[in-house]
């Protein structure tokens, strides 16, 4: 095989990023995986050649804009309805950075 | 952490380190509804009373923009003198941080709506053009309280709890180019900037831009190099500093900060700091929590934005006079001179005066009484003038009176207070108050005759030719009269009587 095109290191670094706890095994799963992917993407850069504007979207369209009209909300209790812990009627989150 | 007792003193570190100043402005556009849906932006809102599928990133929700913000945001841009892009898209940046349900923010990264413009303003006589580098627009985040823990900050903080009304609400950045050559003045320069840009947008009716709830808040990169180096030094990025005298405060803290580094040897970090308000101090971030990879790429759920040109030029078309223009009509018309100005407009009063001026008042008048006894109120009480319990057509019906002769200028100072302690309008103050100039000619003769009675010796004195002394008698008059008399009549009429 050629030379992998995404390091096992650069799949850690997205997985923290991702907040995603693989291990060991799954990281080199994952890593052969993406770089299949990443190799089938990169074989459209060969079919873009000079002359073809890079394309942006599925669809041609620009524009696609709506008024500034108020439309209905959810409630509070409808907002709050799927969410795992509330309190004071918020999102109830665990701690978002770790202690110094 | 830094040791405050080895800043270097201010006036010190600039004799021997230039800085360069940069500015990201955030301001929430006053839009009726969010960027990419239909939920209203009222403030203070029932916590998650203003949500809707798409703001909280369910699944299968799709964003829509929002014409009116990217209007405003091309209002904006135009004002400010940049280029309006023909075709940008919007860009996803991931992150991981619950104050986004979706776990990204849909913002512009390489495509910006506006790009390279500029801002003039003046410190100290001297007029400064604060290159723009970019404005875009982004949506803005919700709002997390941090619970548990001793400070209610985010470190050390057990949970926290998320209300997103305010996620979703269209946020324009914008981004100065680095600005150098204000030498000693990099702190007010700042400062101005940001008071200029905070005008214009008030002016052209984009936002409200009030620090106070958050709606305009900056950015403030400063960095420092020996005067003699050829290239800048290393920037520090100082975050969420919420009010202008803060913008200064965080310019200056970072100058005699960075030249103790530097002094010390040492080399300054790049790395965003937070501002203290309390202190005026800085302190360093985490920037391995924060120097985040946050692969951006263009937004699939959203359509390139191409303003067609006839659009734009109506826009440019529709933009108010700006400020500057504005100052320099007022200016004119009111015969000030450019300090006289600057100091009215520094006061934040030149719409006020204005206001003033339109309600009948002459413009010195108007200035007299906004930069003097109302000012001096407003300075009392910590508030800005525009905070006031007193409008403009107020002032301008007291400077009325006053030069109708029924109120002098003391009479005037209390029916003020009247207005400000809430007793009604200048007329139903000076009515309960019972303030108004003596014009009965009997009363304020009898008054004058009392005074002499009382004070022989003066009296005498007065007689004598020592017309100087006769103040003394126009001042038992006037305290007599509670200071409702026309000082000037009489003293007429006690002359009359000692000649
Ligand atoms: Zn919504």
């Amino acid at each position: 095989m050629a030379v992998m095109s995404i390091t096992r290191a650069e799949v850690a670094h997205l997985a923290r990023l991702s907040r995603l706890a693989l291990t060991d095994a799954e990281l080199d799963h994952f890593a052969g995986q993406l770089d299949q992917i990443i190799g089938a993407v990169a074989r459209v850069q060969e079919v873009a050649a000079e002359g073809i504007p890079p394309m942006t979207h599925a669809v041609p369209v620009v524009n696609v804009l709506r008024d500034d009209v108020v439309a209905g909300c959810l409630t509070p209790e409808q907002a709050l309805s799927g969410a795992p812990a509330t309190e004071q009627g918020r999102f109830r989150v665990p701690r978002i950075l770790a202690e110094d | 952490m830094t040791d405050l007792a080895q800043l270097v003193p201010y006036g010190e570190a600039l004799s021997r380190y230039e800085p360069v100043i940069g500015l990201e402005t955030h301001v929430e556009l006053g839009t009726a509804t969010k960027m990419f849906c239909g939920c209203p932006t009222t403030f203070g809102l029932e916590p998650n009373s203003a949500v809707c599928p798409v703001c909280l990133g369910l699944p299968g929700s799709l964003p829509v923009a929002n014409r009116a913000a990217i209007e405003f945001t091309i209002r904006i841009g135009l004002a400010l003198n940049c280029s309006i892009a023909s075709w940008c898209r919007f860009a996803r940046k991931n992150y991981f941080y619950p104050d986004m349900p979706k776990d990204f923010q849909i913002s512009q990264y390489d495509e910006p709506l506006c790009t390279d413009g500029w801002l003039d303003v003046e410190v100290d006589g001297r007029a400064f053009r604060v290159g723009i580098e970019r404005v875009h627009l982004e949506e803005d985040t919700g709002k997390s309280l941090h619970m548990g823990g001793a400070t209610g900050r985010i470190h050390g903080a057990d949970y926290s709890l998320v209300d997103y009304n305010r996620a979703g609400i269209p946020l324009v950045e914008v981004v100065t180019k680095p600005v150098a050559g204000t030498g000693v003045l990099a702190p007010e320069a700042a400062r101005a900037y940001v008071t200029e840009l905070r005008d214009l947008l008030r002016c052209l009716g984009v936002s409200d831009v009030r620090m106070e709830e958050g709606s305009l808040r900056c950015d403030v990169n400063t960095s420092l190099a020996p005067r003699d180096a050829a290239d800048w030094g290393t920037r520090t990025e100082t975050k969420n500093v919420n009010s202008l005298r803060s913008v200064e405060r965080a310019v200056r803290f970072e100058i005699a900060r960075q030249a103790a580094v530097l002094d010390a040897g040492q080399k300054v970090v790049q790395e965003t700091r937070h501002f203290h308000e309390d202190s005026g101090s800085t302190t360093g971030g985490r920037s391995k929590e924060e120097a985040q990879d946050y692969r951006y790429f263009p937004e699939p759920d959203l359509v390139p934005v191409a303003p067609a040109r006839d659009w734009v030029e109506q826009i440019r078309a529709s933009l108010p006079e700006l400020p500057a223009a504005r100052r320099a009509r007022l200016q004119a018309d009111w015969g000030l001179s450019g300090a006289e100005m600057t100091h009215l407009s520094n006061a934040g009063a030149v719409d006020l005066v204005s206001a003033t001026v339109e309600a009948g008042a002459s413009p010195a008048e108007a200035r007299k009484w906004w930069l003097g006894e109302l000012a001096r109120r407003a300075n009392e009480s910590g508030a800005e003038l525009s905070q006031l319990a007193i409008t403009p057509a107020h002032v301008a019906r007291v400077s009325v009176m006053v030069r109708a002769g029924t109120l002098n200028d003391q009479l005037a100072r209390q029916v003020l207070e009247g207005v400000l302690a809430g007793e009604g309008d200048p007329d139903a103050v000076a009515e309960a108050r019972g303030l108004a100039i003596v014009s009965d000619e009997g009363a304020l003769a009898e008054a004058v005759d009392a005074a002499i009675a009382a004070n022989p010796d003066v009296a005498a004195k007065v007689r004598d030719g020592k017309t100087a002394a006769a103040g003394a008698l126009v001042g038992a008059v006037m305290k007599a009269t509670r200071g409702r008399a026309d000082a000037a009549r009489a003293r007429e009429l006690i002359l009359e009587r000692l000649s």
